[in-house]
């Protein structure tokens, strides 16, 4: 097993475990920035539609309940596989995976509404702000998505078991995360007028 | 001194009878097998040696870029180089000196020395380290593919919105900016992390952090600020490439995009970066002068405390890039104010750097003449730095060559020398053999008229009005003599450099054998072999000083291991990946919206593979 060949780290700490932590700190300024660049260009569009004519809080609201319940699937898929439940790791990881997919499908019929309503990525400020932060979490999403979907395939083949819980705890990392750039988007851009 | 050079040599000399340091790493199975194991290495030592390679080939690109626009400023209304040859060429100088020369030849020695240092075999991601060097390769060619297009970037190495619009610059130039510029980036960021965990997580047991040598810990301090600062130019870079390509309207003032915007995040990533260049050759710098002084740091935490100020209050100081621009009086109060104090963190390092010195054996080698040369020019673009960074005086001052010529001194001065310093001062280690002297002592006093010849007339030429990125000046602006002044200087400055470039290549083969511990250093790199054997030390050393090579009955580790180490395997998953993100942001270029997705598909494929692919195979 490759994990034996580690001298022990210094702190103790497994060393992707850190990068990743790492890596999720640079990340909260990548969404920073964005979710910055919605705010400072909020009010600046100069033709419509503006965000009051487009954005649907009730849908929205339903689409953020699914990802925070993804969340919650995440804990338990975790729970699952440190307990040494393949089955129960399996269910768990399956149920991420779909709300993760339905979430990403609200984007979707969200998006293509925008287009019919007129907003495009080239309308107005709007437009170009909103679609690329929400676009580029969406785009995170998927990577999420995929990621736990190649931990499900494993799981299913046996290739993981008790031992690899810090896999499944750093893919938990990265979608706890996207979620909370979620819970800060929906609060910036949708809930406050 | 003379006992410990000849201890030291002992026990690595044996290696290197009639071997060139240039047969040391080449595989006994002829060119293909030792290309193969180059192109899938994992070693941080080999991937320093490749990082240190490209940065030299890229700064003599960048170099012949600088010497056509000072032949170019020469003399007044010349016409050697065109206007727009010239737009081209400042671009690509400045971006080639800063992406693809200072940073890389940081990266480098972080590469080769940190994990000798720390008492480490490799880093925490051999592979992703390999990933990193391919990406930056692979992104700095493309960028200078440019030229070949005839299209080289022109908007200036800040490209400011919205001269870089597809209204005001419709053809490829800043196309190959934009898109080269992100995928320097992710190579950064990615590298970044994998310092911070290999400094944090792989340091030998009783290395505390306050145990670290400086270099190890100013890459530490660099990395956090390259792992918070890449993100905003990286979002910066897609705003602009998703106007050019996708047609929004973030710089565009007509739609309500403001182009003040671009500024604010090209200057929040810009101001820490220039800390990015110089952090690491204050670390250098800092390790060198104690071990020519002979003497420990002098208020070592200080020093240490002091790099850390000066990583945090590098963010909190950018928009003085931005006095000109009318932010209005509190912001510039505010600004004027936080650049004030950050001179008080680098002031107190020069000050520790001559307290080291002071009462200490010194001996002037070149690595040491370097280190001192930094504390003396970089004070003097420090000082120019603290004079615009009042506002009422940033006013006069911006755009004009006063600003060249600071810049120059804290970068090429600062960065740049304490660069030279690390070169002559690791190069021992790296190759087993000693860089000459003689030559070194030439490249030193050359560079140092050189260097100054070219950057000190420029403050005069700007204060009387000569703005920078102008392609010629008429002779009735006054500014002809300094101009030439620094023509002739630059061509010394290019001259020294090829000194040092001869003695690089030359003393691979006629150096003198160095031995483990040729200066008599005192940080754990010195006590392995010269070249170190590619699994660092046959065993983890246990470190109980900050100085363990001073300590009493300090030990080589020059014999064999008890069993031979265990080292990650080579992979071609980095450098394939590498070639899979560049052909991902390259086909952006196609301007339709599904091609770069083929490059996605493909990257994809090669992390999978990556991924399933044990890091160690037995």
């Amino acid at each position: 097993m490759a994990i034996a060949h580690h001298p022990p780290t210094a702190t103790g700490l497994d060393n992707v475990k850190l990068g990743f932590w790492t890596f999720i700190g640079s990340e909260t300024l990548f969404f920073g920035s964005l979710i910055s660049t919605y705010m400072v260009y909020k009010g600046a569009s100069v033709a419509g539609p503006y965000p009051h004519d487009v954005l649907n809080i009730p849908l929205t609201s339903v689409s953020t309940f699914v990802l925070l319940m993804s969340s919650l699937a995440m804990v338990l898929a975790l729970n699952a596989v440190q307990a040494g439940s393949r089955s129960g790791a399996l269910v768990w990881l399956m149920a991420v995976v779909i709300l993760g997919l339905g979430f990403l499908g609200f984007q979707a019929y969200e998006f293509t509404h925008f287009v019919h309503e007129g907003l495009t990525i080239k309308t107005n400020v709007f437009g170009s702000s909103f679609f690329v932060l929400t676009g580029f979490h969406g785009a995170h999403v998927s990577v999420g998505v995929l990621w736990l979907l190649t931990l499900w395939i494993q799981t299913l083949r046996g290739k993981i078991g008790k031992e690899d819980t810090l896999k499944v705890e750093i893919a938990g990392l990265y979608w706890h995360f996207v979620d909370v750039v979620w819970i800060v988007i929906f609060t910036l851009v949708y809930l406050i007028p | 001194m003379a006992d410990n050079i000849a201890s030291a040599g002992t026990s690595a000399n044996g290696d290197l009878e009639g071997h060139g340091a240039a047969a040391l790493y080449t595989d006994p199975r002829g060119l293909g097998a030792t290309i193969w194991s180059w192109i899938t290495t994992v070693d941080h030592k080999r991937i320093g040696i490749m990082y240190g390679t490209a940065a030299l080939f890229f700064l003599l690109i960048g170099g012949i870029e600088a010497l056509l626009m000072r032949i170019q400023l020469a003399v007044p209304e010349n016409d050697f180089v065109g206007a727009e040859t010239f737009n081209q060429l400042f671009t690509m100088h400045g971006t080639t000196m800063i992406f693809l020369v200072a940073m890389p030849m940081a990266v480098a020695f972080f590469n080769y020395i940190v994990p000798l240092q720390i008492g480490a075999r490799d880093v925490a991601f051999p592979r992703l380290n390999a990933l990193s060097f391919w990406i930056f390769l692979f992104g700095g060619l493309y960028l200078n593919s440019s030229f070949l297009f005839g299209a080289a970037p022109n908007a200036s190495w800040v490209a400011y919105a919205n001269l870089t619009s597809t209204q005001f610059s419709p053809g490829p130039n800043v196309d190959f900016w934009v898109i080269g510029l992100s995928i320097v980036g992710v190579s950064s960021l990615i590298g970044a992390i994998n310092f911070i965990t290999t400094i944090i997580n792989l340091r030998a047991p009783g290395l505390t952090l306050m145990r670290l040598p400086l270099f190890t810990w100013m890459t530490f301090v660099t990395s956090w600020i390259l792992a918070t600062a890449i993100p905003v130019i990286a979002v910066a870079l897609i705003f602009l490439a998703a106007d050019r390509f996708f047609g929004t309207n973030f710089f565009v003032p007509i739609a309500g995009g403001d182009p003040i915007l671009w500024q604010h995040l090209f200057w929040i990533f810009g101001h820490p970066e220039v800390y990015i260049l110089i952090l690491p050759s204050f670390g250098i710098i800092s390790d060198v002068i104690p071990t020519f002084s002979r003497k420990p740091l002098f208020g070592y935490p200080v020093v240490v405390y002091a790099g850390i100020l000066i990583g945090f209050i590098g963010w909190g100081v950018w928009s003085h890039h931005m006095f000109t621009s009318g932010l209005g009086p509190i912001a510039d109060s505010f600004f004027v104010a936080s650049t004030m104090i950050i001179a008080i963190p680098t002031g107190v390092k020069i000050f520790n750097w001559i307290g080291t010195m002071w009462g200490g054996s010194l001996r002037f080698t070149t690595a040491m003449l370097f280190a001192v040369g930094l504390v003396a020019i970089f004070t003097v673009g420090g000082l120019s730095g603290i004079m615009h960074a009042s506002a009422p005086v940033d006013l006069q001052q911006h755009d004009s060559y006063f600003v060249v010529a600071h810049f120059h001194y804290t970068i090429v001065g600062g960065a740049m020398v304490g660069l030279f310093a690390g070169f002559y001062y690791w190069y021992p280690k790296v190759t087993g053999r000693l860089m000459s002297e003689t030559l070194g002592k030439w490249h030193f006093w050359t560079f140092i008229i050189g260097f100054n010849l070219t950057f000190f007339p420029m403050h005069f030429a700007g204060l009387f009005g000569m703005p920078r990125r102008v392609f010629t000046y008429p002779a009735e602006l006054g500014v002809s003599g300094y101009n030439m002044a620094s023509t002739i200087g630059a061509f010394i400055f290019g001259l020294s450099s090829l000194l040092f470039i001869i003695n690089l290549v030359r003393s691979c083969y006629k150096g003198v054998a160095a031995g483990a511990n040729p200066w008599g250093a005192p940080s754990l790199e010195w006590s392995t072999s010269s070249p170190p054997p590619h699994y660092n030390f046959a065993e983890i050393p246990l470190v109980s000083s900050r100085e363990p090579m001073w300590a009493a009955g300090a030990l080589m580790d020059s014999h064999a291991p008890a069993e031979e180490p265990v080292m990650p395997s080579p992979s071609i998953w980095p450098i394939l990946t590498a070639l899979g993100i560049n052909l991902t942001w390259i086909l952006v270029m196609t301007r339709i919206w599904w091609v770069p997705l083929i490059g996605l598909a493909l990257t994809a494929v090669f992390i999978y593979s990556w991924a399933f692919q044990p890091a160690f195979r037995d």
